[in-house]
Order: structure tokens, then C-alpha cells, then sequence
């Protein structure tokens, strides 16, 4: 119900002065109590309600737009002088001073001044009012405190079409700045007019980019050169390699030329320990590992294409996704597929098969972050499909440590530098997860939706405290962990190193089990059937990946049908389907296998 | 020599101090043993502080009075003592 009192004023009447006057209240509307409203409300006796003898308050927050600020210095000129005294001549200062010195003021006041001055600076000289009574007992260590973490900064992508963040690095020196890259990493989906710059940030200035690199082609990763911070080298999507030099300014220094860089964007991208510098090497795709000087791109030094079967062959090789090198191990390096292998390769081997030194299979999807554990480089982590895997090089055939199955996509992850036993993991649901593997194995220790899109990349300070992660709409967030989190426990190492090799061990065994297992079973068919045997171990990728296809979609088909039989019986109550898709996809990717499950997962998106 | 130079040289012998000086009301600096730049800079940071210093004590009693005011820093201290027209300022290393 609308209540409505009208003003009315003569249009030749505007702009007149108001003349005031009273009169008695009128009743302009009379609402009754409606009694069968009363009918909706139990009468409560007694009532307990609080009440305070204070004004009631109430209280808002809100957020204001973003405030841009600049820093500028402001010079300032000696004041404070009279008139008649230019600060700048030497002399007239000097007799104003000795002006001042005679005045008969200024001799009484320094007197006294200068007995009370005295007292204090005698009572500082005999005892140190602040001085640390106990310092020689060490500080109690405070580890009671909860695992936190929390944003400190974010840095937005300054472009209007957003971009992902792909790729970070920090600076090498100091830390205080940040290398972001930004790529569309959706195949041929960029939008038109989608900038290819990347930028560097300063931690300080979180509004505006301190330099952006700008190169013909978005770049999808970007590394800092450790030995000289004012390097960069970045892989482009186009598959060409990029160097930069942030003394010269933004535009590419050196750039590999397309007929010899990789065909497919370059996803890892690190540079090597050599006495010059210059060296690095990129992998990409479209499975090749190629090493760069520098100072000379015009072609690769060395090209390893990642064929497992050593045949090298460009159409049987493996994309590289991810790639790992640790300097302490300067002929090693490792390289994660999108197959869900992990190759690890010498460097240093004569022929180019011997290169390929071993594989461990074991995620199902393409392993996203690959990290040997700073303290323990026996042990590598890698993230993949749902899940983030811990190796040991000892064990080929299976990881040693795993984290369960997440509900969302994990897209990166990395040791943190100052715990052997703590890592951090980034999802697609845009949460970072901290592991403490001395606390908890099970769960990660700390989740914290940092954002609601999803989270690309992840780079941990080397100090271990900070942390940025890139999403997919360019934002990158900085956050800071609590110290419990960031300072060496007391046999942390000891226990870590022990965990590993515990699990080393069991994995050990239970290999060993498993291949006796095999060889009894292969020695009981053998006795039945000789030519069988061999027939079967052949690979027939064609005839597994058919074979696997058909039998998911039976199963899909049989569900499917077996559900409308269900819904046409219980018609009036609602279905619940979620469960029983999931169930589907599950048995659905057992029997498809390894090789088959590539083409399948890419039909269920 | 005059009286206020024997006691300016007597403050700044006493052990553990790095410097002395006299500052007006407008903040120049009458005399000191600092360098121009830093007595500069500390001339005209303390008068600030010490006029604050001084309108909260009164602010809080009126009948109150600033008559010292000490610094205590990780490095040293500074001691400032106010007067009408004058500021006389020491800058002491304690103990150490």
C-alpha cells in the first residue's frame, strides 16, 4: 500500500521567497492494526531481551575505488632565516649567529640548559636504563601458533582483455621484484587484440608495471637470469625463445629464429649454471629439448627429442610440459609430459638414445610442476591430474608419496626453500594448499582461496616466506606466510630425510614383489603357451585405444539406460545423476588405460 | 672564554656524546658540532617534535611544561632541552 501526499506549487510561484506559517496538525492517513495479522504471531511471555545504556551504533565497511598514488621527491631550501640573512652567503650566517651568541637571553638560557643536560647525559653514563638483562637465553621457540597465511599485494593486469598469468620469477637479487608473464593458454582461443606484453613488477608499486617486456608473440614462461638480474629469457607461444635486457629497455634483445625454435609454445624454459652465463635450455610440446647460447639464437646447440622408445622419432615423442634442472646435478636434468611421464635425462651421455636415462610413469594427465626438494634431490615432486606425487630416483615404477585426489585440477606446485618437508600446491578452484608433511600427511596443513578464478602458477621466495600466484585473469597475489611455516623445525631434516627413504624403501619392496609376482605368472603361461605370450606384451596402440573407447562408451551407454529405467519406475522423485556420472567416468577411465586416456578425457570436455 | 662556551665544550666532552647543538625558535641553527646538512635536518625534524611534545603535556595540564624530552633509539639518544626561545640538542651513545 502506497502512501501519497502531493505538493503542489503554481509554476509562476517558483523561486518566490517561503513564507512560513503554522497551522493545527492534520490527519492525513489512519492506518488501523489489522487484527488477523496478530493471527501469524504467538504472544511470548516473558520476553529476555538485552538493552544497553549506550547509543546504538551501527557500523559499514566499504571498499573505495583504487586509489592510484605516485611517490615524488620534493627539494627544499634552508628556511627559517629572517629577511634580511641569505642562507647561501657564508657571511651573513655567521654574523647573524654571532649576533644571536651576544644576546643576553640566550647566555641564561644555555646555562641553565646546560646543567640539565648534563644531569641526563651523567645519568645515561652510569646506568643503560634499557639495557637486555637476559640476553643470553635463547628466544622460546613460539610454534604454537597456527599455520597462516595472508595477502599482502595483488598486482592486476593493467590490459583490459585479461590474460593469464603463466608464468612468475623472482628477482634474483633482493627479491623485490617480480617477473610475470601472460599468455592465453586456450588453443587458438586468444581474443583479437589481446596484448602480447609480460611485465616486471616492483613489490613496492603495485599499481603500475615497472617495465613491460613487449615480444611479437605472448610469452608463456619467463625466467630471470640468476647470475645477471638484468637478463631475461622467455619462451614465446609461438615456440621462438626470447632474451631481453632490461638496461636496453623493452624490446627483445635476441630472439631465436622460428625455422629452428620449437613448433608448439615453449613451456619451460631454465637457464643453465655455465661460466659465461649465457646458457639455457627450453623444451616445448612438440617434444623437443632444445639447448640455446645466447649469445647466438639463430639456432640450438643441442636438440634431445623425447622419444622413450629411442628411436627418435619426432612422431612418437613425448611434449614436454614441464622441465626441471638443479644445479647441484648439472648433467641431470627432467623433463614432465603432457602423457603424464616423467623422463629424467644425462646431458653429458655420447649418443643422443643414451640421453634418455629413465622414465616413471604414473600421473594420468600432463604433469604441470616438476621440483627436485631443495635439501633432498634424490626426491622430486610433480603435479599432475588430481593429484600431487613425491619420487625418489630410486624408485622407478611408482611414486613414493602421494596426496589424495583433489576435487579440481592441481596446476602447480613447489618445495618451499627453507623446509625440506613443506610444499605448496595451486588448484583450478583458485585455492593454494601448504603441505606439511612432518604434520600432516593427509591434508594439506593450510587451504586458502586466494581467488575465485583459477590459479596458473606459483613461485615461493627464496626466503620461504613470500609467495605469488598467477590466475587466470592476470592477477597476480602475494602472500605472506606465517614464520611457523617459514623457519627450519628442529629435526625437520633428519625426520624428513628419514620419511623419504622409509617410503623409498616400501615402494622398494613392494616392487619387488610385484615382479616376482609377474615373473611366476609369466614362467605359468610360458609352460602353457609360448607364442601367446610374445603376442600379447607387443604394443598396439591402435587396437588398445579403439578397444578402450568402446568399452567406456558401453558402460556410458549401459548407465545411461539403466538410469531412464530407474527414472521412468520413480518418476515424481527427483534424480540425482551427479553420483552415478561419477561413478562412470571413474570405471570409465580404469578400462581405458594410459595411452587411451588422452582422447577420452578431451571428449568428456 | 665566555661561560656558554665553556659549558658547551664541558657537554660535549662527557663520554658517549656524538654531538651538540643550539637551535633558535625558528629552527637555525645558533651553533653546533655537526655538519650543516644533518644539524639542518635535525634542527628542523626536533622543533616540530618538540612543540608537539610540549602543546600535549600542556594540552593534558595546562599548568604543566615541557622541560625535557629524550629520544631512546636503537643507535642512540637524543636529548632535547626546550627553552622560550632556545633549543639546546645532545646526541649521546649510551653506555656502549
Amino acid at each position: 500500500m502506497e502512501i501519497v501526499y502531493v505538493y503542489v506549487k503554481k509554476r509562476s510561484e517558483f523561486g518566490k521567497q517561503c513564507n512560513f506559517s503554522d497551522r493545527q496538525a492534520e490527519l492525513n492517513i489512519d492506518i488501523m492494526p489489522n487484527p488477523e495479522l496478530a493471527e501469524q504471531f504467538v504472544e511470548r511471555n516473558p520476553v529476555d531481551t538485552g538493552i544497553q545504556c549506550s547509543i546504538s551504533m551501527s557500523e559499514h565497511e566499504a571498499n573505495s575505488e583504487r586509489f592510484e598514488m605516485e611517490t615524488r621527491g620534493v627539494n627544499h631550501v634552508e628556511g627559517g632565516w629572517p629577511k634580511d640573512v641569505n642562507p647561501l652567503e657564508l657571511e651573513q650566517t655567521i654574523r647573524f649567529r654571532k649576533k644571536v651568541e651576544k644576546d643576553e637571553n640566550y647566555v641564561n638560557a644555555i646555562m641553565q640548559l646546560g646543567s640539565i643536560m648534563e644531569h641526563c647525559i651523567k645519568q645515561n653514563n652510569a646506568i643503560d636504563i634499557y639495557e637486555e638483562y637476559f640476553n643470553d637465553e635463547e628466544a622460546v621457540e613460539v610454534t604454537e601458533e597456527d599455520p597462516s597465511a595472508k595477502t599482502i599485494n595483488v598486482f592486476r593486469d593493467p590490459q583490459e582483455i585479461k590474460r593469464a598469468a603463466t608464468h612468475l620469477s623472482w628477482h634474483p637479487d633482493g627479491n623485490r621484484k617480480l617477473a610475470v608473464a601472460y599468455s592465453c593458454l586456450d588453443f587458438q582461443r586468444a581474443p583479437v587484440g589481446m596484448s602480447s606484453d609480460s611485465y616486471i613488477w616492483d613489490l613496492e608499486n603495485p599499481n603500475k608495471p615497472e617495465l613491460a617486456l613487449k615480444p611479437s608473440s605472448p610469452l608463456v614462461t619467463l625466467e630471470f637470469n640468476p647470475k645477471d638480474s638484468h637478463v631475461l629469457l622467455g619462451g614465446c607461444y609461438n615456440g621462438q625463445i626470447a632474451c631481453w635486457d632490461t638496461r636496453k629497455g623493452s624490446l627483445v634483445a635476441e630472439l631465436s629464429t622460428i625455422e629452428s625454435s620449437h613448433r608448439d609454445p615453449v613451456y619451460g624454459t631454465i637457464w643453465l649454471q655455465s661460466k659465461t652465463g649465457t646458457e639455457c635450455f627450453s623444451a616445448s610440446t612438440d617434444g623437443q629439448v632444445m639447448w640455446w647460447d645466447i649469445r647466438k639464437m639463430s639456432e640450438p646447440t643441442e636438440v634431445v627429442i623425447l622419444d622413450i622408445t629411442k628411436k627418435e622419432q619426432l612422431e612418437n615423442a613425448l611434449g614436454a610440459i614441464s622441465l626441471e634442472f638443479e644445479s647441484t646435478l648439472p648433467t641431470k636434468f627432467m623433463v614432465g609430459t603432457e602423457q603424464g611421464i616423467v623422463i629424467s635425462c644425462n646431458r653429458k651421455a655420447k649418443t643422443s638414445a643414451e640421453k634418455i636415462v629413465c622414465t616413471f610413469p604414473g600421473h594420468h594427465g600432463p604433469i604441470y610442476a616438476l621440483q627436485r626438494n631443495p635439501f633432498y634431490p634424490k626426491n622430486f615432486l610433480t603435479v599432475g591430474d588430481w593429484t600431487a606425487r613425491i619420487w625418489s630416483e630410486d624408485s622407478r615404477e611408482s611414486s613414493i608419496m602421494w596426496t589424495k585426489y583433489h576435487m579440481a585440477y592441481l596446476t602447480d606446485a613447489a618445495w618451499s626453500p627453507v623446509r625440506p618437508a613443506v610444499f605448496f600446491t595451486t588448484r583450478m578452484d583458485g585455492t593454494l594448499d601448504i603441505w606439511d608433511f612432518m604434520f600432516e600427511q593427509c591434508d594439506p596443513t593450510l587451504s586458502l582461496k586466494v581467488c575465485d578464478e583459477a590459479l596458473f602458477c606459483l613461485r615461493v621466495q627464496d626466503n620461504g616466506c613470500l609467495i605469488a600466484c598467477g590466475s587466470q585473469l592476470g592477477t597476480t597475489t602475494l602472500l605472506e606466510v606465517s614464520p611457523g611455516l617459514s623457519t627450519l623445525q628442529r629435526n625437520e631434516k633428519n625426520v624428513a630425510s628419514s620419511m623419504f627413504e622409509r617410503e623409498t624403501r616400501r615402494e622398494k619392496i613392494l616392487e619387488a614383489r610385484h615382479r616376482e609376482m609377474r615373473l611366476k605368472e609369466k614362467g605359468k603361461a610360458e609352460g602353457r603357451d609360448e607364442e601367446q605370450t610374445d603376442e600379447e606384451l607387443a604394443v598396439d596402440l591402435e587396437a588398445l585405444v579403439s578397444k578402450a573407447e568402446e568399452e567406456f562408451f558401453d558402460i556410458i551407454f549401459a548407465e545411461l539406460k539403466k538410469k531412464e529405467a530407474d527414472a521412468i519406475k520413480l518418476t515424481p522423485v527427483p534424480q540425482q545423476p551427479s553420483p552415478e556420472e561419477d561413478q562412470v567416468v571413474e570405471e570409465g577411465e580404469e578400462a581405458a588405460g594410459e595411452e587411451g586416456d588422452e582422447e577420452v578425457e578431451e571428449d568428456l570436455a | 672564554m665566555t661561560p656558554v662556551e665553556e659549558t658547551l665544550k664541558r657537554i660535549q666532552s662527557h663520554k658517549g656524546v656524538i654531538g651538540t647543538m643550539v637551535v633558535n625558535a625558528e629552527g637555525i641553527p645558533i651553533r653546533t658540532t655537526l655538519d650543516n646538512s644533518t644539524t639542518v635536518q635535525y634542527a628542523g625534524l626536533l622543533h616540530h617534535l618538540t612543540m608537539k611534545a610540549k602543546s600535549t603535556v600542556r594540552d593534558i595540564d595546562p599548568q604543566n611544561d615541557l622541560t625535557f624530552l629524550r629520544i631512546r633509539s636503537k643507535k642512540h639518544e637524543i636529548m632535547v632541552a626546550p627553552d622560550k626561545e632556545y633549543l639546546l640538542i645532545v646526541i649521546q651513545n649510551p653506555c656502549e
